[in-house]
């Protein structure tokens, strides 16, 4: 910073409008969402205290949190594994899976629950084809549980983990590994030895980025969970819709905003934002 | 200090490697001795690289077979095969500090910590970076990065070493330095030593022989004296060094610049002798270049030494070049590359 930051910069008022237009209807809301988790029913702090003493709410954020990791762990193992095959695939195949990445960011997320209820119901395709083969007597439940919700929060952010792991694993030099060969490394040293190590900030990135992401799935659950499965985000929009207690709503609702500012400012420790998102390296 | 196992010979059988339709790699024969320093020096594209890639295992082998120390290698793969390598890039490892590095092949074979420590201390000292050992690559310099490579790549005493371009990325006095401590190191090491450049001052001032590729093949093979003094083709002479095309009777003749003498005109005095006119006169420090136009021939390029004669010509001037008979060498030009030989 020079001195002349302190001065006033008369181009802040090429941006003002835009600022305020963020204020007004992003920060003003949120603002009145903190006080209303404050303020709704009477004054004080309890709507948090309800965290412990509430066994819903508990376990309502205990259940949240158990399938935000779980999904983040099996979307990164996942992705991990696609981006390995892109990286290592002729260019042709890269640039076609690029664009069916791509593609699978813009089809709804309502869409894809509807069609995994279609695949994963008791009469659906998946069941259909095991019962078919012999290889099982009676219907897997796969839907309407956990299950169900972790597939479909999987799948839908796979292509989300493969962003960042691809960037980090563009930005090797691929004569690093070779060199690892040429060291008297196997295939599978070199993976563990240099190649694992060297994505870290690439699986720390993804990973962040999914879990985050994960906290505020609503139509998934909702969908493949057949009611049964109730996560914050379906928990928060029953309470301002159904029951009315708008004091819970906001305090969880705070929880969220809070708990995903303080990953996004972990993740940026890491690695450059912009990174994450698929700019250049470093 | 302890030279390990000895270097071993490589034998390269007729080798060919394409790339589709594309001939990277022609049908190349060598004979590589155990323990010498050999050099693969050749234009851009002429497959240099790729001749090392199938040697270390990274490119499979088309046509052909590569024999170390009398058995084919084409079907060990790449971490069976014991040869230290050197990428150009130095590729090391980022995320290990300069000590792991050198470790890493040791630690790969399971030798006892003790004896990883000791090798790691003497490659240390062997390449002069007892100071550095703990920090990571990126807090290194060019030279010192490379000096970390070329440990790593000895640590484990292979019996072949393969350097592709390891002095490209460094500026040309450190080079120096480097090139002489990489000698040394070869004189005490023993292995076999192949090199990989397209600067023909490193082939020549560092190798034992030296191998001139050209559009996948071997162009001519031989001692850095033997490939200067006596090149067989219009392309070794150009490459190595510079040269001058006599052509007299259909025969062509290679004449290096400093093998002519000037005289003025009508003063010259030798075996062979071509009347001509100044036309440049460039100042090298120790030498003079005059490019000398010649009736019915393409311009001369004459080396004089600089001392006490640069007053002695002016541009315009006449002048007579004079050189005898064992000054020139007949080459064989035909194969399309006098004029793309200069500039590779
Ligand atoms: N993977 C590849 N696929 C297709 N062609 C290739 C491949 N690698 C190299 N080539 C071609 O093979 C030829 C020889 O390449 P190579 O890299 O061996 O040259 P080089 O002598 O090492 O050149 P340089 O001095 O530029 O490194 C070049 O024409 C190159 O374009
Ligand atoms: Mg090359």
């Amino acid at each position: 910073m020079t001195a002349r930051s302190s001065r006033f910069n008369p181009y802040w008022l090429l941006v003002a409008p835009a600022v305020l237009l963020v204020l007004a209807l992003y920060v003003a809301p949120i603002v009145n969402v903190l006080l209303l988790s404050v303020t709704d029913p009477k004054p004080g702090f309890d709507n948090y205290a309800k965290i412990f003493q509430s066994d819903t709410v508990a376990g309502l954020l205990w259940r949240t949190v158990r399938l935000c990791l779980i999904t983040t762990v099996a979307a990164v193992t996942l992705g991990y594994i696609v981006s390995y095959a892109m990286l290592h695939a002729l260019s042709h195949v890269r640039r076609r899976m690029m664009s069916i990445l791509l593609i699978s960011f813009w089809i709804s997320v309502l869409v894809r629950s509807f069609a995994w209820l279609m695949l994963l119901g008791h009469n659906g395709l998946v069941n259909d084809a095991l019962l078919g083969l012999g290889l099982i007597s009676e219907p897997l439940p796969l839907m309407r549980n956990e299950l169900g919700v972790l597939i479909g929060m999987t799948e839908y952010m796979v292509p989300y983990a493969i962003l960042p792991l691809l960037a980090n694993m563009q930005g090797i030099d691929p004569r690093v590994s070779s060199a690892s060969r040429s060291l008297g490394a196997s295939h599978a040293q070199t993976f563990f030895r240099v190649f694992l190590p060297l994505t870290r900030p690439g699986i720390i990135a993804a990973s962040l980025l999914v879990f985050i992401s994960s906290l505020g799935f609503y139509v998934t659950p909702a969908i493949l969970g057949g009611g049964k499965v109730q996560m914050i985000a379906e928990y928060i929009s029953v309470q301002l819709l159904v029951t009315v207690r708008w004091g819970v709503a906001a305090m969880l609702a705070t929880l969220m905003i809070a708990s995903v500012l303080a990953l996004m400012y972990v993740l940026n420790r890491f690695m450059k934002l912009s990174v994450v998102f698929g700019g250049a390296t470093r | 200090m302890n030279a390990g196992p000895a270097g071993i010979g490589v034998v390269f059988s007729n080798v060919t490697k394409q790339y589709g339709k594309m001939t990277a790699v022609d049908g190349v024969s060598l004979d590589i001795r155990a323990g010498e320093f050999l050099t693969l020096l050749g234009p851009s594209g002429s497959g240099k690289t790729t001749l090392l890639m199938m040697l270390a295992g990274f490119q499979d082998i088309s046509m052909g077979d590569i024999l170390v120390g009398g058995a084919s290698i084409a079907a060990t793969p790449p971490e069976k095969r014991n040869f230290g390598m050197v990428f150009q890039g130095y590729a090391l490892f980022p995320h290990m500090t300069v000590r792991k590095n050198i470790a890493y092949p040791l630690e790969i074979r399971h030798r006892p910590r003790a004896e990883i420590d000791a090798r790691v201390d003497e490659m240390l000292e062997m390449v002069q970076l007892k100071g550095l050992a703990d920090r990571h690559p990126h807090q290194l310099s060019g030279g010192q990065q490379q000096r970390v490579a070329l440990a790593r790549a000895l640590s484990f005493s292979p019996r072949v070493l393969l350097l592709d371009e390891p002095l490209g990325a460094l500026d040309r006095k450190l080079r120096a330095e480097v090139q002489d401590q990489l000698k040394d190191i070869h004189n005490r090491v023993g292995t076999t030593f192949i090199y990989v450049t397209h600067d023909q001052e490193e082939a020549l001032t560092m190798s034992d022989r030296i191998v001139i590729m050209n559009r996948g093949r071997v162009v001519q093979v031989g001692s850095p004296i033997e490939l200067y003094e006596k090149p067989r083709t219009v392309f070794a002479a150009n490459f190595l060094g510079k040269s001058n095309f006599i052509r007299h009777e259909g025969r062509i003749f290679a004449l290096r610049p400093e093998k002519i003498q000037v005289f003025a005109a009508g003063k010259g005095q030798g075996q062979n002798r071509l009347c001509g006119t100044v036309r440049s006169i460039t100042y090298m420090g120790a030498t003079l270049k005059l490019m000398v136009e010649v009736e019915n021939h393409p311009t001369i390029e004459v080396h004089v030494p600089a001392w006490h004669s640069a007053e002695a010509f002016s541009e315009s001037q006449a002048v007579e070049l004079c050189w005898s008979n064992d000054a020139q060498v007949e080459v064989e030009g035909g194969d399309g590359d006098e004029a793309g030989a200069r500039s590779a």
